[in-house]
């Protein structure tokens, strides 16, 4: 049986991503962002979700594709996993898309530039366009991250 | 039934009930005679015994009864108690806690319980000497087949409080008598009309059912008179005699104390062992009194409240308290008296609701120390030695999140005053000891600080040997080891991957403990310290916050960003000339008070990407202090002291020295809490 899944829609680039909407908390505009010092270059620092200190990342930045400044449309996707919250900075975001569990297919290799244990699979949907799930719990592994704070300090 | 809504409430007292049986355990231990002691254990084990039984915790009553038989024999002087029964009670209470923590992980409290019943049950049978005299049969006729439970002693109390009588009344029917079951009947059917039956023997059914010899017993209130009711009932027919007993308070009172389901027993039992010489009787005695829940008015009034309501609560407050500052810097914008007025007031009023929030939060230290004499006292017998702990300031007060961490340290620091502090009894009688080492734990505050502290009079540090430990492991250099304070040494016993022991138990001296004590005692923004003399003892002193929710800090500028300083750890704000700061070594000093002190920059620190402060004629540095050290932070611009909530950053961003936390500002930013022990390195 196909199951009808619903995804947050929202792009990097020209690439279209979407994440389940049971894992987002909250689509937010740019807000300031307080530095964190001593972080990888992509942790963008913390912000103040209504009380509570969120960490934003960029999540170009942790594909490692390039940064681009934030526009009228850069929007901070509150997503939560792994027993943590945090922000991911996006190009834009504006749609919520029903996608058919049986549409989604294993994904290939490297699909733009990002790798593929960071996917969960890449959807066909209506008019020809391909959505990219992502892995949420790979995407904020920190054993990635204390690996590179290790290499930080090292170098 | 539906029995999940109250599965929490079983867990709270079950605990409640297991700490007490450890502790009387303990106390009974100290003083066998004392057979109050036991009436209080038994009472203990019976409750839990009830309560398991009725959420359907079998293996968890069937263990309790086992003991309730054995303990039921040692009150009542059919069993001399001994270290045999001892430690198959303690082996139970064990287990015990196993099934209890068990059910409180969502299982089932199942438990491998057939050895451990075995042994009670050859207890029973064997010390006994085979003659286990049936409960009942040595009380008085009166109250031989009748036992009235709390409930029901509680209903006939306050009705003779109120006013009413009550009446202990035996009906005997005749002989010849047929019917028993329908003149039982009419009987019942007068008292009811009458008045209220409050417990019957047998019970209602099996007098129904005719199960009863020729008489039953009733406890029974009314208003009407005596005379009249024995009337009423006598008219009844076929019934031979009417036994009235009026029952007041005084044998009320009496049948307490015969019974074991009574808090009476339990408030008259403690307030007897209360003077008992020992700290640990001392503080284990206050605590009875709120534990007898329904045993009547005594004690404080409290209700259980979940943590997690606390919590909000705290959040909530907090949040406000962000406002609060908000407010108070438009207020001073807007410089409109009663605006200001107002503001005033509302902080006067949150600073009073901020003390009684974290208040809330406090919870007495003894929840923590309450498992230590048990386990102190295992291990003195797995280890062969002899030594006592006394317990003092138990009542002192930390917040629950202090609390909460600071238990597994302690019970390192414990072990390791056992283990390693205190001597074997050879070695004691050696050096002309007691043969009884003592392990003193104390909690006091201290300013806003609360101190704990775990001293010992074993063989104290060797301080050659803990430098040689260090230096062959690589801990500290054999040239600097030279140079170091005796206080210095000793804190090298709180390196990573260093231990003394000789040999490596399993108790203590794998050589991971103490580093983790102290860093785990760090993170709750504590400080731990040691003080020792050979031969004569070790002192471990632990500092803790007070509370970890709240602080006043030092908010400071670096070009466009803030961050906030504990005000705790500052010694002094001032100006320095940048001509004065001179190099050493590749160092930065200055001079302080005629020393010289180190400086560092902030902004260089942070990796600041608007502020140097080479640019700087004159920059303003903080003075911070951690222990005896000080050393100055260079920054842009104070802003002033303020109240902040502590906030954390969240679990994806750890390993951040520098940074110990963060709070919200009154405009809604966030600014970063440095960590000024970080600093020191």
């Amino acid at each position: 049986m196909a199951e009808e899944l619903k995804v947050i829609v929202f792009m990097l680039g020209n690439e279209e991503y979407g994440i389940e909407v049971d894992k987002v908390r909250t689509i937010e505009r740019m807000t300031p962002i307080t530095r964190v010092p001593k972080t990888p270059e992509f942790v963008k620092g913390v912000i103040n979700l209504r009380g509570v200190v969120v960490p934003v990342i960029n999540l170009r930045g942790r594909f490692g594709l390039a940064e681009t400044e934030a526009t009228e449309n850069s929007r901070i996707i509150i997503v939560a996993a792994n027993d943590m919250e945090v922000g991911f900075i996006v190009d834009s975001a504006n749609d919520v898309m029903d996608v058919m569990s049986d549409a989604i297919e294993v994904p290939p290799e490297v699909v733009g530039g990002i790798k593929a244990k960071y996917l969960s699979g890449v959807a066909k949907v209506e008019n020809n366009r391909l959505l990219i799930l992502l892995n949420l719990s790979e995407v904020l592994n920190r054993s990635e991250i204390v690996q590179l704070e290790q290499f930080g300090s090292e170098s | 039934m539906e029995l999940n809504q109250y599965l929490s409430i079983f867990i709270d007292e079950a605990n409640d009930h297991l700490q007490a049986l450890n502790e009387n355990m303990l106390r009974l231990e100290q003083q066998p005679e004392d057979i109050g002691i036991v009436q209080v254990i038994f009472r203990s084990a019976h409750t839990l015994k009830g309560m398991s039984a009725t959420m359907g915790f079998e293996d968890l009553a069937s263990l309790t009864h086992e003991m309730e038989n054995v303990l039921d024999l040692v009150r009542n002087d059919k069993l001399s108690i001994n270290g045999n029964i001892f430690d198959t009670l303690f082996k139970c209470l064990d287990s015990l806690d196993g099934m209890i923590q068990d059910v409180v992980g969502g299982g089932t409290g199942k438990d491998e319980v057939g050895e451990l019943l075995q042994r009670l049950k050859a207890i029973v049978d064997g010390d006994s000497g085979g003659k286990p005299a049936p409960a009942n049969s040595a009380s008085s006729a009166t109250t031989a087949s009748i036992v009235l439970d709390q409930y029901q002693q509680s209903v006939l109390m306050q009705s003779l409080e109120s006013g009413y009588r009550a009446y202990f009344i035996e009906v005997t029917v005749r002989e010849d008598c047929v019917l028993k079951a329908a003149r039982a009947y009419m009987v019942f059917d007068v008292l009811e009309r009458l008045g209220e039956v409050v417990k019957s023997h047998p019970s209602v059914q099996e007098i129904e059912q005719e199960k009863f010899e020729r008489s039953f017993s009733v406890y029974y209130i009314t208003q009407t008179d005596e005379e009249v009711l024995k009337e009423r009932i006598s008219r009844v027919s076929e019934i031979e005699s009417v036994q009235m007993n009026a029952v007041d308070k005084a044998s009320l009172a009496e049948l307490q104390g015969t019974t074991t389901d009574t808090a009476a027993t339990e408030r008259e039992t403690a307030a007897a062992s209360a003077p008992a010489p020992s700290a640990e009787a001392e503080t284990a005695a206050p605590r009875r009194a709120p534990a007898s829940s329904g045993g009547g008015s005594a004690g404080p009034r409290t209700i259980r409240v979940d943590i997690e309501r606390l919590d909000s609560l705290m959040n909530l407050f907090s949040e406000m308290l962000i406002d609060r500052v908000r407010l108070e810097q438009l207020a001073s914008e807007i410089r409109r008296s009663d605006l200001t007025e107002t503001v005033e007031h509302m902080a006067r009023v949150s600073s009073d609701l901020q003390s009684i929030v974290l208040k809330l939060r406090m919870v007495p230290v003894d929840s923590v120390f309450n498992r230590f004499p048990r386990m102190v006292r295992d291990l003195a017998k797995s280890l062969d030695k002899k030594v006592d702990l006394v317990i003092t300031g138990a009542e002192t007060e930390l917040d629950r999140t202090v609390i909460d961490e600071i238990g597994d340290p302690l019970v390192h620091l414990i072990r390791n005053a056992v283990d390693h502090g205190v001597e074997p009894i050879t070695d004691r009688i050696q050096a002309g000891k007691a043969v009884t080492g003592t392990v003193h734990l104390r909690a006091y505050h201290s300013g806003n600080h609360v101190m704990i502290e775990i001293e010992e009079d074993g063989r104290g540090i060797n301080r050659s040997k803990v430098l040689e430990t260090a230096v062959k492991r690589g801990v500290v250099a054999a040239e600097a080891a030279k140079g170091l304070s005796d206080e210095e040494v000793n804190m090298l016993i709180f390196a990573a991957g260093f231990s003394t022991a000789d040999k490596v138990s399993d108790i203590s001296g794998r050589g991971v403990g103490l580093d983790v004590v102290k860093s785990k005692i760090a993170s709750l923004g504590g400080h731990v310290s040691v003080q020792s003399t050979l031969g004569k003892g070790t002192t471990f002193s632990i500092q803790l916050p007070l509370t970890l929710s709240i602080i006043t800090a030092m908010l400071i500028k670096l070009g466009s960003e803030k961050f906030a300083f504990p005000l705790s750890s500052i010694v002094e704000t001032a100006t320095v000339k940048r001509e004065n700061i001179r190099s050493m070594h590749g160092t930065f000093i200055v001079e302080y008070r005629q020393s010289i002190i180190p400086v560092m920059s902030l902004a260089e620190l942070v990796d600041s990407p608007d502020y140097r402060d080479q640019e700087e004629a004159e920059t303003e540095m903080l003075v911070i202090r951690k222990g005896d050290k000080m050393a100055a932070v260079l920054v842009d611009e104070f802003i002033g002291q303020s109240e902040i909530v502590l906030k954390t950053l969240g679990k994806y961003l750890t390993n951040l020295d520098l940074v110990s936390g963060a709070t919200i500002l009154g405009d809604g930013q966030v600014a970063l809490i440095i960590d000024p022990n970080a600093l020191f390195k």
